[in-house]
């Protein structure tokens, strides 16, 4: 993974700028350059300025040095993902030499940087576990402002930083980090043939990776085409489409027990595509042919009570829920084209929300935004736009590089992932909600139609 | 009224004198012939409206002809490899039948009908230049209105199931109009036969 580093000014003025994030910012302004875009707010102060060294390796081994290493860049990756805290480069802080232990931390040198906080931990083998240990000081009182312990073992020393990431993230700006969220997405990586056609057909099956794309899994094992996951609210199962009984039906993963549930089921259940999780996770909205027309039905987690929420001829898929659970968006080409329409979650009200083009795959983001992303076509491919709910303006997110389809929100609304053909074959991208820090998750075969774990 | 009047006159005679004429020779038989009207009244529409005809047409034939055999004798793999039944083609964002659509739905209905045992899966497929959601909806429409078409010309619905793969199993990987043109399309699959 190649990830840039945001230069301290950028920061700092995209840190100002979320809370005003929310007046209509015109189109053209998210193409320039965000130093001009942006204002510095003067609310609170400044922000503080951090500085993170390399943790300390207690243990003498080469595997302690290496599980430092690793939790201290990780956890500069996860700190700068969310651009809420100030880092100060670096390599300006090089020849500071490096603590030994908590006691030895050469405050004034810190100070000399103008530094506000910083970041010292240690990690140390204690019998066959590792104890990670973190302080953030303040470097002015030399007190520790946030500290925390953690034990584990050393087979994933990426976890330790997602988890301190999350929680420095909790304590200093009130936010909830994705450093421990996971994607999950469809790919036909392996190459494996589907059984019972002439044609060279490629399958598909569901993947999940950290946040970040490392530790890519598999976690489908269906032979056929399993495609367009989606997270439970608990993280625990993924429901997709899956082409194992012939048709396109509902199946739900539990990915820690190991088990498969089959939401729909029966010779007269249609086409059955697309599953979205109620925000309790008691319910799947999804589209089906089952009444002869796609349609959108709601169903409970285990297939029953399923009811049918529109009545038209033309096509209603991908339904996507509100957060509050009260609301259905999908796509409908009742007007001519596909367009994203909202449908209260009782069938009642429905309103159509946008008028491009060509528009799919709605994606609700989390509070405190209230957004729809989706794709639009532009040109010869599609482009992620955003609609803000409130203002009822459109923002676009990308600009043709490559085509940019299935949008889903982080579960804090602050980033999207999405597919995108700007490397060649489809790939799985995360970016900012301004569409900026764009990163590429995966690199082999063809990624799609990714979710994110709320 | 004076130019019709003979007319009319002349009408009334002509088909009285021909049920005389009838009636003369066999009293008993002439009446009994009207009833069996069916043969008159499949003569009657085959002179104004010939599209019927060629749907009959493949009825006739034999089931079993002997140089038939290579299709019947094929296995499923190698009959589909050989696409016996042709694929239909679509335009962008539309599951609506073509003309030619329709020539190439006629003759695979021709040879439904010669193979009554086959099963088939009518499969909709879609361009990459629609959403890999939406599409998943579009193939379904493409691939029911090719089913819809076969359905009305007599071949049984219950032998014909539809699947969308939306734009998962391109036939042409390319990205340029003639990929997309063979990409989007309803193709047929024999199940069993």
């Amino acid at each position: 993974m190649t990830k840039s580093i945001i230069p301290g000014v950028l920061a700092i003025a995209l840190l100002a700028a979320w809370p005003h994030a929310q007046p209509p910012p015109p189109p053209a302004a998210t193409q320039q350059p965000s130093e001009v875009e942006v204002t510095i707010s003067g609310e609170g102060g400044a922000a503080p300025r951090l500085a993170l060294p390399e943790f300390i390796a207690l243990s003498p081994d080469a595997e302690t040095a290496a599980i430092a290493k690793s939790v201290t860049q990780v956890l500069w990756d996860d700190l700068n993902f969310e651009r809420e805290l100030l880092f100060i480069p670096r390599d300006t802080y090089a020849t500071i030499p490096r603590a030994t232990s908590f006691a030895d931390v050469p405050f004034d040198r810190w100070r000399e940087l103008n530094a506000d906080g910083l970041i010292v931990g240690t990690v140390q083998k204690v019998g066959t576990t590792v104890k990670v240990e973190m302080r953030l000081f303040n470097v002015r009182s030399r007190q520790s402002a946030f500290a925390r312990q953690y034990d584990g073992t050393a087979a994933n020393p990426r976890l330790f930083a997602h988890t301190m990431s999350d929680e420095i993230h909790k304590s200093q700006r009130a936010l909830n980090g994705v450093a421990r969220s996971k994607l999950t997405f469809d790919s036909d990586r392996d190459g494996e043939r589907m059984g019972g056609t002439v044609q060279n057909r490629s399958i598909k099956e569901i993947y999940i990776s950290d946040y970040d794309g490392e530790n890519q899994r598999r976690v489908t094992v269906g032979k056929t085409l399993n495609i367009a996951p989606r997270w439970s609210p608990d993280g625990r199962s993924i429901a997709y489409t899956s082409y194992r009984r012939g048709g396109a039906n509902i199946f739900i993963s539990n990915i820690f027990q190991g088990t498969l549930d089959e939401v729909t089921k029966g010779d007269k259940v249609g086409e059955n595509w697309l599953p979205a999780w109620s925000p309790d996770g008691t319910r799947v909205a999804f589209s089906s042919t089952r009444d002869g027309n796609p349609e959108i039905y709601v169903a409970n987690r285990d297939g029953s009570n399923v009811r049918r929420l529109t009545n038209h001829p033309g096509i209603d898929i991908t339904p996507t829920w509100s957060p509050s659970g009260t609301q259905i968006a999908f796509t409908s080409d009742r007007g001519g084209t596909p367009q994203i329409y909202v449908i209260g979650a009782d069938g009642l009200n429905l309103s159509k929300k946008t008028s491009e083009g060509y528009c799919d795959r709605p994606s609700w983001s989390a509070a405190p935004f209230n957004e729809i992303a989706f794709a639009s076509r532009s040109g010869p491919g599609f482009d992620i736009k955003v609609l803000d709910l409130t203002t009822g303006t459109t923002h676009v997110l990308t600009f043709g590089e490559g085509t940019n389809e299935s949008p889903a929100f982080s579960p804090n609304g602050r980033h999207l992932v999405f597919t995108s053909t700007r490397s060649g074959k489809a790939q799985v991208f995360t970016m900012a909600r301004d569409g900026k820090n764009v990163r590429q998750i995966t690199r082999s075969g063809n990624n799609e139609k990714p979710d994110w774990s709320k | 009224m004076r130019a019709a009047r003979p007319m009319q006159m002349l009408i009334a005679l002509l088909s009285l004198t021909t049920a005389v004429a009838c009636g003369a020779k066999k009293p008993p038989i002439a009446r009994p012939m009207p009833p069996p009207v069916p043969p008159t009244n499949t003569a009657a529409p085959s002179r104004p409206p010939a599209p019927p005809e060629p749907v009959v047409e493949p009825i006739i034939v034999p089931p079993e002809p002997v140089r038939d055999d290579a299709i019947s004798a094929a296995s499923l793999d190698d009959l589909n490899r050989s696409s016996p039944l042709k694929a239909v083609f679509y335009e962008l964002d539309s599951s609506e039948l073509s003309a030619e659509g329709q020539r190439i739905l006629d003759q695979n209905a021709a040879l439904l009908k010669r193979y009554p045992n086959w099963t088939v899966t009518v499969e909709g497929h879609c361009d990459e230049r629609g959403t890999a959601e939406y599409n998943l909806a579009l193939g379904e429409r493409r691939a029911i209105a090719a089913r819809a078409y076969l359905v009305s010309l007599g071949i049984p619905a219950d032998r014909l199931r539809t699947v969308s793969y939306g734009k998962e199993f391109p036939f042409d990987p390319g990205h340029d109009e003639a990929a997309f043109a063979k990409n989007r399309r309803a193709h047929f699959v024999i199940t069993a036969k």
